[in-house]
């Protein structure tokens, strides 16, 4: 078991070595470098020596990625071009908001989508299957930028219940977030509960239907019991693995939703660090981003494996 | 004993298609459960036998309903009550052994907690009864240390003492009624043997009443006071069960036990013509009149009905019975088959063949070799004769189907040749075979549903190796694939259909014949029959003995069934953990002195016969792994002599018959043994 989750962990830090390097070689082979990209028009003379110098990018490659990347590791990503200030200043705020946004997302979505899954499933081809079912996949299949765009409309233009937009600093408190987040956060648990809705529901259809529950029904379990006891735990156990996608998705990849509510978080300074050319913020991105989707993966497969008594058996037994 | 339990009126259960009419698959069933008796359900698949057993626990699957009828459990409806009263019958009067316990039981449920629940349900136990109890229960159904047992999960545990998991928790709430659907069905031999007994066992000591679902007449003759047949939703005869299997007074039951192979019997069984009818296709007449030989134009119009014959305490469904009481007696024959003509010379020979499972380590990978000192089959020498049908023989976990895999090429040997006509080496690997082999050597599986592309129809299924070795194409081709389904009997109508078009046994034969397409000299049989009904499987059996007449195959045919061994092959090979036990031509295998291994397996078939008992010898524990040395069979080994066994590998003795025994008794003593 042990050796396992550490055999996990040593795929995780290959894993996030690779992507270090490639977003390291990426940013390499691009025409140009830092200073000309950022210079601009103004990239000649003594301002541009004076950026290189400053970078260090008049050593060699191999010796500047392991600089930075040791750098990195220790958890310093360096300075970023356009605040002219450290990364991890940058990043801290940004990182907290996202949190913020995803955290309570997940908090409403999560047991939301498992509910209703069950409902769906339970009433299969009933009235409460075919409402939400139908409202599931309506809310599935319009894209982010439309819902977005239209709870802005609704509720924000037509109705004026709660501000458009999220016009608050990046270092905004928690109080202050929570009362602007909430248009975003009803926009991203659309797409989230329903797909994670229906996965349960399909999940719970197919335990429903196996040996073991239609067993459980002759043995004389009352219905309740037999859900909660023999359905459940069988049919979450698959959706784990999804859960942990959608939390990693929340983190780093709401880009459209952050952009359109302008939200201050990690997705919206992917954004704003590309089109500012800010290589070094634009790596510590990539790295962030990949550490925290080879993480929850990780914490995701490990909990599987400790709630499933076949595979944590098999692994007891070798 | 004559008081009543359960009583099925008249009951009619159906589904409505998708045109709207309403079709039963269950038609007018009437019969009567008696308290202490054992019935016996037998039927082919589709026969509605399950869904009969499970109405009478008030259960009908979903997308069926009930038309008519009712199921009365102490004169009370089950099909009208609310699923808070059936809550309170289920397990606590009725229970139910399921077909496959390994996965009726919940997985993340420890097997103590699931009959804690049965418990906890149905009686008023306190908690520490519980706990005695539960133990107690293991301990009656023969589960070893039942203290440790009740703390694991059910993947856990073999399939055997899964099944044994599922009597204990039926018998949890002391019911009056147990219902079996199928319980032994997908254990191997020895261990349903064994259940079969454990059930006879609690049925004398319960006093509870039993209803025995299942297909196999086998077993349903071990355990039953009284046998329902069903076939196509009704009953067709009903009655003793000794009557019954000894004297079957109506023709389906007549072709029934035709078909089943018979290990007292040399030769093959007589197949029925034909399949079941499918739910909703008979209007009018008797269901089986077009498969049956007595039938009349009466029975085309007119549908007969469940007539009752006082002096034979029978129940029988057809016009023309009487014409079998007068002709009965003749169970015991079988089709000879033609001894074969086998030729001197041999057309593969598998020399010191042993195959790995083991994962190679990742400098044997470079190397491109495998160090397992205990593979999973080991030592094979078999060298096949052309022409003749050789069977190997072993329950699951014995290297049949693996060595098969082997000889086509599916999984690499890790020791010793594979040679292929006049000694000339085969690749074990695959890519590395020239097109000439890969066309000789076919293979058939199991299960033709997985190994039939389901988009493909069965012209494409046939045409794929007609393309693939001889290059064939347009009017040469056709005429190829209706000579190939002519050769299987099957007309040249099929060609456009899809195999879920097809029953079993047709899409059986469509694979036989796309063996048969590429001309093969060797054909490789894994399990080709276990899928089907018995009926089916005659028919199958001769019509792949009949193939190999004609065009002269040779056949390995892999089986776990000894008596459909008996009736096709030349010669057996019996294996055990991957190794060779014995070896020889099939009428001395089946004859003393034999392995102990053979032994046991021999005397835990089950016959259609209430007379004749399987001799229980061994105990049916699972092993994971051979041993490390000595010989294989000394885990369960009733004859075990001593330390020999466990350390040196026993040496082969050829009897006077002609078969060799690997044993370390002397073979004279084996022969007095086991008189």
């Amino acid at each position: 078991m042990l050796l396992l989750i550490l055999k996990r962990i040593g795929l995780g830090l290959i894993t996030l070595f690779i992507v270090s390097l490639i977003t390291f070689v990426g940013v390499e082979v691009l025409p140009g470098d830092a200073c000309t990209t950022y210079l601009e028009r103004e990239a000649y003379g003594a301002a541009l020596d004076a950026c290189i110098k400053r970078l260090g990018l008049d050593v060699p490659a191999y010796e500047r990625y392991l600089d930075w990347a040791s750098n990195v590791v220790r958890g310093d990503f360096g300075y970023s071009l356009s605040g002219e200030m450290p990364i991890n200043e940058v990043l801290g705020p940004r990182v907290k908001n996202s949190l913020v946004l995803a955290s309570v997302s997940i908090l409403i979505g999560i047991p939301l989508a498992i509910v209703l899954g069950i409902i769906t499933a339970l009433w299969r081809d009933k009235l409460p299957d075919i409402m939400i079912s139908t409202i599931t996949i309506f809310s599935m299949t319009i894209p982010e930028f439309i819902s977005a765009t239209l709870l802005i409309l609704i509720v924000a233009i037509w109705l004026g219940w709660l501000p458009g937009i999220v016009i608050i600093p990046s270092d905004a408190t928690f109080y202050e977030l929570l009362s602007n987040i909430i248009l975003p956060v009803v926009a991203i648990s659309m797409i989230m509960t329903a797909h994670m809705a229906r996965m349960v529901r399909s999940s719970v259809i197919q335990v429903m239907a196996s040996d073991y529950v239609q067993m459980a029904i002759l043995k004389g379990v009352p219905y309740w019991k037999m859900v909660f006891r023999h359905v459940l735990p069988n049919a979450l156990l698959p959706a784990i693995n999804v859960v942990a996608l959608t939390i990693a998705w929340l983190l780093g990849g709401v880009v459209v939703t952050e952009v359109v509510f302008n939200y201050p978080g990690l997705g919206r300074l992917v954004i704003e660090s590309i089109s500012n050319r800010d290589l070094p913020v634009v790596q510590a991105l990539a790295i962030i981003l990949a550490s925290i989707y080879v993480g929850i993966n990780l914490i995701a497969d490990l909990m599987t494996l400790m709630l499933n008594p076949r595979l944590k058996s098999l692994q007891i037994r070798k | 004993m004559n008081e009543i339990i359960e009583s099925v009126k008249n009951l009619s259960i159906g589904f409505n298609s998708q045109k709207g009419k309403q079709i039963s698959i269950l038609k007018n069933v009437s019969t009567n459960i008696k308290k202490g008796e054992t019935v016996g359900i037998v039927g082919e698949s589709g026969s509605g036998k399950s869904t009969l057993a499970l109405a009478m626990m008030g259960y009908i699957k979903q997308g069926l309903f009930p038309l008519k009828g009712e199921c009365l459990f102490k004169s009370e409806d089950l099909l009208k009550m609310s699923s808070r009263q059936l809550e309170k019958i289920r397990g606590r009067k009725i229970a139910m052994i399921p077909q496959n316990a390994g996965q009726a039981l919940t997985p993340n449920l420890k097997i103590g907690y699931q009959i804690d629940e049965a418990l906890r349900l149905h009686t008023d136990l306190k908690k520490t009864e519980r706990d005695k109890k539960i133990s107690e229960l293991l301990n009656k159904v023969r589960l070893p240390s039942p203290e440790t047992m009740a703390f694991r999960y059910p993947h856990e545990l073999s399939g055997g003492q899964q099944q044994r998991v599922a009597v204990a928790m039926a018998l949890a709430g002391k019911p009056d009624l147990l219902l079996l659907d199928e319980p032994t069905t997908g254990l191997d031999v020895t261990t349903q043997a064994h259940v079969l007994e454990l059930l006879r066992f609690i049925a004398k000591d319960t006093g509870t009443s039993m209803i025995y679902v299942s297909h196999d007449l086998g077993a349903i003759a071990q355990v039953s006071d009284r046998i329902v047949v069903m076939y196509a939703g009704e009953i067709v005869l009903e009655g003793p069960a000794r009557k019954i299997l000894k004297e079957p007074i109506h023709p389906y039951t007549y072709g029934l036990l035709k078909s089943i192979p018979k290990l007292s019997l040399a030769g093959l069984p007589d197949s029925m013509p034909g399949s079941q009818p499918q739910p909703g296709s008979i209007n009018e007449g008797c269901s089986f009149y077009d498969r049956c030989n007595l039938a009349t134009d009466n029975c085309k119009k007119n549908s007969p009905d469940l007539e009752h014959i006082k002096e034979l305490d029978t129940n029988v469904r057809c016009f023309n019975y009487k014409e079998l009481i007068n002709q009965n007696n003749n169970l015991q024959t079988s089709i000879t088959k033609k001894s074969n003509n086998s030729e001197a010379n041999e057309v593969l020979k598998l020399k010191d063949v042993s195959i790995s499972y083991a994962k190679q380590k990742f400098f044997d990978q470079l190397l491109n070799k495998i160090s397992d000192q205990n593979p999973t089959v080991k030592d094979i020498n078999i060298d096949i004769k052309k022409g003749e049908t050789i069977a190997l023989v072993g329950e699951s976990g014995s290297g049949k189907s693996t060595i098969l895999k082997s000889i086509a090429g599916l999984l690499k040997t890790k020791d010793g040749q594979i040679k292929f006509e006049n000694d000339r080496i085969l690749s074990s690997d695959l890519k590395m075979r020239n097109p000439n082999d890969l066309r000789a050597i076919q293979l058939i599986f199991q299960n033709p549903d997985e190994s039939l592309n389901p988009n493909h129809t069965v012209e494409q299924i046939l045409s794929q190796p007609l393309k693939l070795y001889f290059n064939l194409s347009g009017e040469e081709l056709k005429k190829n694939i209706i000579d190939l389904l002519k050769k299987v009997r099957l007309g040249e109508f099929y060609m456009s259909r899809y195999p879920r078009q097809l029953s079993g046994g047709e899409k059986q034969r469509v694979a036989v014949a796309r063996a048969f397409a590429a001309k093969p000299d060797i054909i490789l049989c894994d399990e080709v029959t276990s899928a089907l009904d018995v009926s089916v499987q005659a028919a199958v059996l001769n019509l792949l003995q009949q193939l190999k007449e004609d065009l002269g195959t040779t056949y390995v045919f892999v089986s776990h069934d000894l008596a459909v061994v008996r009736a096709i092959s030349d010669r057996v090979a019996v294996l055990y953990q991957g190794r060779l036990c014995e070896i020889g031509p099939s009428q001395n295998v089946y004859k003393f002195p034999s392995h102990p291994y053979t032994e046991v397996l021999l005397g835990a078939v089950l016959e259609p016969d209430p007379d004749i008992k399987p001799k229980l010898v061994a105990e049916d524990i699972v092993e994971e792994k051979p041993p490390e040395k000595g010989c294989s069979f000394q885990g369960r080994c009733p004859r075990k002599i001593g330390d020999i066994c466990n350390s040196e590998v026993p040496p082969w003795q050829i009897g006077e018959n002609g078969n060799a025994i690997r044993c370390h008794i002397n073979i004279e003593e084996l022969a007095s043994l086991q008189q």
